[in-house]
């Protein structure tokens, strides 16, 4: 009985051990933030296009379906790696919403000319605020917006294939049944 | 030249020393950051080294230069300016960021082990020392040798000295 007693501390050093080490094993980024937002409604926002006579972005073109909204700026390294992905979300039939963070228009115009332009609609935040109501703090962030204009995911960095096909589209196939 | 100088070096080490007092530890801070009303600017500079930058995560927005530090900082003056109380500052930022954005977490059920933990930890181990010192007490005064003990332990020295001798 004693000698069980003696095993205490060695039982509680592997179950700290492990406690610790399973997040790291499990490949969880400890830079990546839960959003507040998850199963919220978008916070209000009205954005102006990135071209004159275009429609901008507001809050209230989020609902009808579910979407992705783009957080994207020109100046941002991954943001320009992720382009080709979102195209080719775009053309299998994604609606993705696109949020100039903090960015020269001209910069974004010139940006998406060489790059491809995945936005079917692009709403320009100068100042970062409309960001800060999201609660960005890393561009590129995506976002994923069910039918009721609710946020269900925020992805934070670049979409990658795996990212694209493990996540954003069996979630926005099951949002749209 | 030279006795110029030494002459000189009262005036110089004083210049030194007047600068060293003039110039303040730098701050993230810009000056176009900075209110008018120098006591709302005092509660932002509090508020702001309570809160975390998400960017760089270790730091305060108070500290921090990154871009959304400054952000976050202009953020909180503008509430401040709009009448919002430092708990409203601080909640609007929570509802944004999450509790994360708080550099002392706050006290929930989540959290309760990170307070509480190394405190109950340290009491365990207090209890645990207490426990083996008072058994050692317990073990420590050997009693005497009973009548019959010294008997037996006597007899048995003689034999041994009687069984040494002989051996040699």
């Amino acid at each position: 009985m004693r000698r069980l007693f003696a095993l205490i501390p060695l039982l509680a050093a592997v179950g700290l051990i492990a406690a610790l080490g399973w997040p790291l094993i499990e490949g969880r980024n400890p830079q990546e933030l839960p959003s507040v937002l998850l199963d919220k409604p978008v916070p209000a926002f009205d954005l102006p296009a990135l071209e004159p006579g275009e429609p901008g972005l507001a809050s209230g073109d989020l609902a009808g379906k579910p979407v992705l909204v783009n957080v994207f700026a020109s100046w941002c390294a991954p943001c320009r790696a992720e382009i080709p992905r979102l195209q080719g979300l775009a053309e299998e039939g994604v609606t993705i919403y696109g949020l100039a963070y903090k960015d020269d228009p001209e910069a974004t115009r010139r940006f998406l000319e060489v790059l491809g332009n995945p936005y079917a609609r692009i709403g320009v935040d100068r100042d970062g605020r409309t960001g800060l109501e999201f609660g960005v703090y890393g561009v590129p962030e995506t976002y994923v917006i069910d039918a009721a204009g609710v946020i269900r995911h925020r992805h934070v960095g670049e979409v990658t294939d795996r990212v694209a096909d493990a996540t954003l589209v069996p979630l926005l196939k099951e949002l749209a049944q | 030249m030279i006795r110029a100088t030494i002459r000189a070096l009262p005036l110089l080490s004083a210049l030194l020393v007047a600068a060293l007092l003039v110039a303040a530890p730098a701050h993230a801070v810009q000056p176009d950051e900075v209110l008018d009303d120098p006591a709302l600017e005092a509660r932002a500079r509090t508020l702001s080294a309570e809160v975390r930058c998400v960017v760089c995560q270790n730091q305060s927005i108070d500290d921090s230069n990154a871009e959304l530090a400054r952000d976050l900082r202009l953020l909180v003056r503008e509430r401040l300016q709009a009448g919002d109380s430092d708990d409203e500052v601080l909640d609007y930022l929570v509802a944004r960021f999450g509790p994360f954005v708080l550099l002392e977490p706050p006290k929930t059920d989540s959290t309760l082990l990170l307070w509480y933990g190394p405190a109950a930890l340290l009491g365990l181990g207090a209890i645990a020392v207490a426990g083996v010192f008072l058994r050692r007490r317990r073990t420590a005064a050997p009693t005497p040798l009973s009548d019959e003990e010294r008997r037996r332990l006597e007899a048995l020295l003689e034999d041994d000295e009687s069984a040494g001798g002989r051996s040699t």
